[in-house]
């Protein structure tokens, strides 16, 4: 029994580091008041540039392309949306859908016919002495590769420079009253683009860790919806890095529970385990959005 | 609302297509002419290729076209066209598999229950807007997975051929197919359906109080609003669920004129490329029948390329958020220098109705 609880926490642990990462980049994102619906297309982005880093210079170097890749569409969002003010919604569908073609495009030019399974160097499990020793959890949280790790300090690290530094009260202004944070002196389109940037690096580490930590692979189309479900995370964890990794917990909750349930031998349509998460999100935000609040100038240009 | 002249945008649109497809393909290192010959043969090179392949899918794309130009017309970002489409497409094989007598009548009565279950599908996006305030970006979005998996579900579950050997229903008896049109190879009636669709919807855009509702709604809800005649939320609402609708229609017509059965993957993504279509066409339903055509051609010269030149066909999702992408850009530039702006840009989602 306690061996399948740990299994389905290591399970949960592994599906929510990457939509935490995701979602913590688009809650800044949002705080700022922009909406990038793009968030998929940063993660393949991120994955297919993870992939060229590790197979030319290891692990390190796909962290660094994975970087790379979310942060070249998160720039192109930027442009768009921050410059030429344009559509929110439009431009984020269209980089998904560039970002699709694109990764597709070179995987097959750069990598021979679809198909091939290339494998990438992974980054391992490395497990923190005494803390993956404690019973029952120990394993499950702190036996994970570093990824996960990084996520874990980036919670507390987002939270408290969003409360406690001139530079996070000056993006929770610009996404309230972007006009009043202006003429009090904080250069509104400056911000909102470094955001941008900021979620395009989380978006892409977390399109790497789904290459480096956990597929060791890379695959057209391999977010599979990772990015929309983040979005749904940065709701159900009304806009704070706290709730946003407890909504990421759940989320990936939701998604191991089909593992769990087949441990346990117990058979039901694995369509519903896929589903979940989707319904979960939706019953989420017809519950939370009554009752949080979103930024207020979210979605809206200046 | 004023968009760029058609004809110039058209024109343009085509012209940056070509150029891009010639650099990309020049810098993949693929053989230009080859690649160029194919997706001409492949898309308007012959009759055959022109009804069988680019027709066919026109079909799909010029309802989905429609029902994003609808929606996003009336400020609501329905990005849900594909699960829309995949509810009509699951309903109307239902109702087509379940009629005893087939002919005129069953044919009608499958794509009326495409059309509403797409209407309903909406409708959940609707609803939740309505009650609770959801985003329907963000629940259409997510519709459009459940609906995948409800589908998948449906093909190995309820809805599986007797045999249960592969993931797919029965095939559809023959007395319930649309009827394919004369010397046009693979191309089915459906076409005719969409057509007239268009042109009524263009019509009611034009020429009707509903549709000037929806325009006003679209471009200004705070002054349709304060005029006084116009409910904003319930114009929305049934604009979603129209969308919703045109999009169902679209699966319905796609089982019955062309895939004849149920199965997973029986949209290659027609409701995303949609919004690059009614974009292209400046959301107007009877330029949406050009700007789908064109799109059908580019995709399936897009697989004649794969076919024939070894071009990775995935190069069309680039074109296509190009194209949406030049398109926006061009908008927004015109704007600057007219200051009018036309698609509520400073409200996406919504947020001040």
């Amino acid at each position: 029994m306690s061996d399948v609880v740990g299994h389905f926490l290591a399970a949960t642990v592994r599906t929510a580091t990457p939509l935490a990462l995701a979602a913590l980049g688009e809650m800044l994102v949002e705080r700022a008041g922009l909406i990038n619906i793009g968030v998929e297309g940063t993660i393949l982005a991120g994955a297919f540039g993870s992939l060229v880093g590790a197979t030319a210079g290891g692990v390190l170097w796909g962290y660094a392309g994975a970087i790379a890749g979310g942060v070249a569409v998160a720039a192109l969002f930027a442009v768009f949306v921050v410059w030429l003010k344009a559509n929110q919604i439009i431009t984020g569908t269209a980089l998904t859908l560039l970002s699709v073609g694109a990764t597709g495009t070179l995987y097959r030019a750069m990598y021979g016919s679809s198909g091939a399974a290339l494998s990438s160097p992974t980054s391992p499990p490395f497990p923190i002495p005494w803390l993956s020793r404690i019973p029952l959890v120990g394993e499950a949280l702190f036996a994970q590769p570093p990824i996960a790790y990084a996520a874990y300090l980036l919670v507390p690290v987002i939270a408290w420079w969003m409360r406690g530094t001139h530079a996070g009260l000056a993006l929770r202004a610009i996404g309230e009253q972007p006009e009043a944070a202006q003429v009090a002196g904080v250069r509104v389109q400056r911000l909102r683009v470094l955001a941008i940037l900021a979620g395009g690096v989380l978006g892409g580490l977390a399109g790497g860790t789904l290459v480096l930590a956990q597929a060791g692979t890379f695959a057209e189309g391999m977010s599979a919806g990772r990015g929309f479900i983040a979005i749904a995370i940065v709701v159900l964890g009304r806009w704070h890095p706290l709730g946003v990794a407890l909504a990421a917990f759940v989320f990936g909750a939701a998604s191991a529970l089909q593992f769990a349930f087949q441990a346990m031998g117990w058979h039901a349509p694995y369509q519903l385990f896929l589903v979940v998460p989707y319904l979960l999100t939706l019953a989420g935000l017809a519950g939370a959005v009554g009752r949080a609040r979103a930024p207020a100038a979210l979605g809206k240009a200046l | 609302m004023s968009f760029l002249k058609p004809t110039l945008f058209f024109i343009a649109g085509v012209a940056a297509l070509i150029a891009v497809t010639l650099v990309l393909l020049v810098a993949l290192g693929y053989p230009a002419n080859g690649a160029l010959l194919a997706l001409w043969s492949g898309s308007v090179g012959s009759w055959y290729s022109l009804t069988s392949a680019t027709l066919v899918r026109a079909v799909p794309l010029m309802l989905t076209g429609c029902a994003i130009a609808v929606a996003f017309r009336a400020g609501v970002f329905n990005i849900g066209a594909e699960g829309q489409l995949l509810a009509g497409a699951a309903a109307a094989t239902a109702v087509a598999l379940a009629l005893p007598h087939s002919g005129i009548v069953a044919l009608a009565l499958a794509m009326l229950a495409g059309a509403v279950a797409g209407g309903l599908w909406a409708g959940i996006a609707a609803l939740l807007r309505a009650r609770f305030g959801v985003l329907e970006v963000i629940s259409t979005m997510m519709l459009n997975f459940v609906a995948l998996h409800a589908v998948s579900y449906l093909v190995r579950g309820p809805m599986q051929e007797p045999t249960h050997i592969y993931p797919q229903t029965s095939a559809i008896a023959e007395g319930v197919h649309l009827a394919r049109i004369p010397g046009a190879g693979r191309l089915h009636a459906g076409f005719f359906i969409a057509l007239t669709v268009l042109a009524a919807c263009g019509w009611v855009f034009r020429h009707t109080a509903a549709g000037f509702r929806l325009l006003a709604v679209g471009e200004n809800p705070a002054a349709a609003e304060c005029a006084g005649m116009i409910g904003v939320g319930s114009t929305t609402r049934l604009a979603l669920l129209w969308s919703g609708a045109l999009a169902g229609l679209a699966g319905a017509i796609e089982v019955l004129g062309v895939t004849f059965a149920l199965y997973e993957n029986i949209s290659p993504g027609y409701g995303y490329t949609a919004i690059a279509v009614a974009l292209l066409a400046g959301l107007d339903p009877w330029r949406v029948i050009f700007s789908a055509m064109l799109f059908g051609a580019l995709e399936a010269g897009a697989g004649a390329m794969q076919r024939d030149a070894n071009v990775p066909s995935t190069l069309v999702s680039v074109f296509e958020a190009l194209l949406i992408l030049g398109v926006i850009g061009a908008q927004t530039l015109r704007w600057r220098v007219r200051r009018t702006p036309s698609l509520s840009v400073d409200d996406p989602v919504g947020s001040s109705r």
